[in-house]
């Protein structure tokens, strides 16, 4: 608990984390209300049409995480919390739960956010959570957020410098990703299996939360798994790089 | 108190620090002395586990930094003051390492106000002035009220009035019974505020002694002497074991004062041209020492070798 307590005066008493979780917050909640008010015509305001912007958010409270740790690097407050903390692997899981926490608690209030500005505009619609995925589709942003600022964690233990850092994860997670089912033959097998591919699953399941047209405005996971097993999977994968990460750092000289 | 036993440290195939001994006496403020690049922040950082050495080990009390139950009070370091981040205010950074440390959160406050940053206690550190932020380390060292004090440079780029306060500083934390281990590349500096000096060069230990021997040994003043009949004097002055080293026209004698040359020159009736005592300075003779073991020449270095014999170093070593 003592780690925890010194990870989260560390992450909020400066000012990065505030300003990433607002931005986080403005940029699903505007586009949210932009794609909610013109729904009608090409497709409907559906509980998913409130979600679709949940990435850009994602990738915002992904870099927060990467600075989480990259800026200790930089500013060589990682040594001085080693020289607090020996315990390496203690002092960076705490650093990672409570970066976490706040990966979740943000997630979770851009989903409602955006959710409750859907109901605000379009009343008349039914955007009422009324099925597992209607509500793994709101509530489930929060621990994908959560596990992808993980994944950023580990990235930045791994990497040290902000830059390469927070280009690897936001290139990784906007681009490569996708550009893998460009490879012929074998690139549809692999996507199925990429964990950003899977964490998608957990949000928009199989299309029943975009109502009874099941048309969603962003493609659907090609993930076979289950949303609960597409969650276990992807909270794996954050598992193993922390894992690996963590084990580099020990070995290494801070 | 704090024991270094075969030290080595590797980065790929250089060496940083090379098979390094030695041991700091507890309530002493001791100097770890050597030219820059000799390895003094390679051991410092071993001595918290920061760095892992590539052999030996160096133990705080008998155990290594690792092993240390809430280390902060055992051992405050101040490596480097920049180690803080630039938008956090110094009570901010003082909070986390307390907490860390389960240190009441009191001592944050009464440590602020030893080094005089109370004032400043809720600006962002990123605002100090070098002096200030050196007050912000110093602050974090006393921390956890610990035992052993490591201090890398703390006077490096400091004024004058900051650097007289860190030396009162550090010896009144000695007085307190407090083991200090500070580190430096001037000679001069270590003179004042150090009662041992740990001497490294090039990763090597160079010396372990008291400050006064060291000074002793190392302003150890030569003379020059210029004769026609050098070949009968020589002779006479390896008898009286004094160390002769040969100059361009003449010889350098070292352990031997100019009284007893001329005494000796008399004896043996020969003709002195020049009888000339040599006074090096602090800096000049540190050079001397640790000459060999300097990482990268300029081309100053070799002005003063001709000011003072190559060969001395090998004689006081």
């Amino acid at each position: 608990m003592t780690l925890l307590a010194v990870e989260r005066i560390k992450l909020l008493s400066t000012r990065s984390p505030w300003w990433c979780a607002l931005a986080a917050l403005l940029i699903t909640a505007g586009f949210s209300t932009l794609v909610v008010s013109n729904a009608g015509g090409g497709f409907p305001a559906t509980v998913s049409a409130t979600q679709f912007a949940y990435t850009f958010g994602m990738a915002v409270i992904m870099v927060l995480a990467t600075l989480a740790v990259t800026t200790e690097y930089r500013f060589g407050t990682m040594r001085t919390t080693f020289q607090a903390i020996p315990n390496r692997a203690a002092a960076l899981l705490a650093k990672a739960t409570v970066v976490a926490l706040v990966a979740l608690v943000i997630g979770e209030v851009m989903a409602f956010l955006s959710w409750g500005l859907g109901n605000l505009l379009r009343p008349e619609d039914d955007l009422a959570l009324n099925s597992t995925a209607d509500w793994l589709n709101v509530a489930g942003v929060g621990p994908v957020c959560a596990l992808g600022a993980v994944i950023a964690v580990a990235t930045g233990i791994l990497i040290r410098h902000s830059a390469g850092a927070i280009s690897l994860v936001l290139i990784y997670f906007l681009a490569v990703e996708s550009l893998v089912q460009a490879i012929p033959t074998v690139g549809a097998d692999i996507y199925e299996w990429m964990p950003f591919n899977v964490a998608h699953k957990v949000i928009t399941g199989d299309g029943e939360s975009a109502g009874a047209s099941g048309e969603m405005l962003t493609p659907l996971s090609t993930s076979t798994l289950s949303p609960w097993w597409a969650l276990a999977y992807f909270a794996g994968f954050a598992a193993v790089l922390l894992a690996v990460a963590i084990t580099t750092a020990r070995k290494r000289d801070a | 108190m704090i024991e270094a036993h075969s030290l080595t440290k590797r980065y790929g195939g250089k060496v940083a620090v090379d098979d390094l001994s030695f041991s700091v006496k507890s309530g002493r403020v001791t100097g770890f002395l050597g030219p820059n690049g000799a390895g003094k922040s390679t051991t410092m950082r071993m001595m918290l586990g920061l760095d892992n050495p590539t052999g030996g080990s160096v133990t705080i009390g008998g155990k290594r930094y690792t092993e240390l139950h809430h280390p902060l009070r055992t051992v405050g370091a101040l490596l480097e003051a920049s180690w803080v981040h630039p938008n956090r205010s110094a009570r901010a950074h003082l909070a986390w390492m307390a907490k860390s440390n389960k240190i009441s959160p009191k001592r944050v406050d009464e440590v602020l106000d030893i080094v005089g940053l109370s004032e400043v206690a809720s600006k962002r550190a990123g605002g100090f002035s070098l002096g200030m932020s050196q007050r912000l380390g110093i602050a974090a060292a006393l921390l956890g009220d610990p035992e052993v004090l490591l201090f890398d440079e703390p006077v490096n780029g400091l004024d004058p009035e900051g650097i007289l306060w860190i030396r009162k500083f550090m010896q009144r934390l000695a007085d307190e019974g407090r083991t200090v281990f500070v580190s430096s590349h001037l000679l001069s500096e270590m003179a004042l505020t150090a009662t041992d000096l740990v001497v490294i060069g090039k990763g090597k230990l160079v010396s372990q002694s008291t400050t006064e021997e060291f000074v002793a040994r190392a302003t150890d003043s030569t003379v020059k002497i210029r004769s026609p009949h050098l070949d009968r004097l020589r002779p006479a002055l390896d008898r009286v074991g004094a160390t002769v080293t040969a100059a361009d026209d003449g010889l350098i004698v070292s352990g031997a004062s100019s009284d007893k040359i001329g005494e000796l020159a008399m004896e043996n009736q020969v003709t002195l041209h020049e009888l000339a005592p040599q006074q090096g300075s602090l800096e000049q003779a540190f050079m001397q020492i640790t000459g060999d073991s300097v990482e990268y020449h300029a081309d100053l270095e070799t002005e003063d070798a001709a000011e003072q014999p190559a060969g001395h170093a090998s004689t006081t070593n």
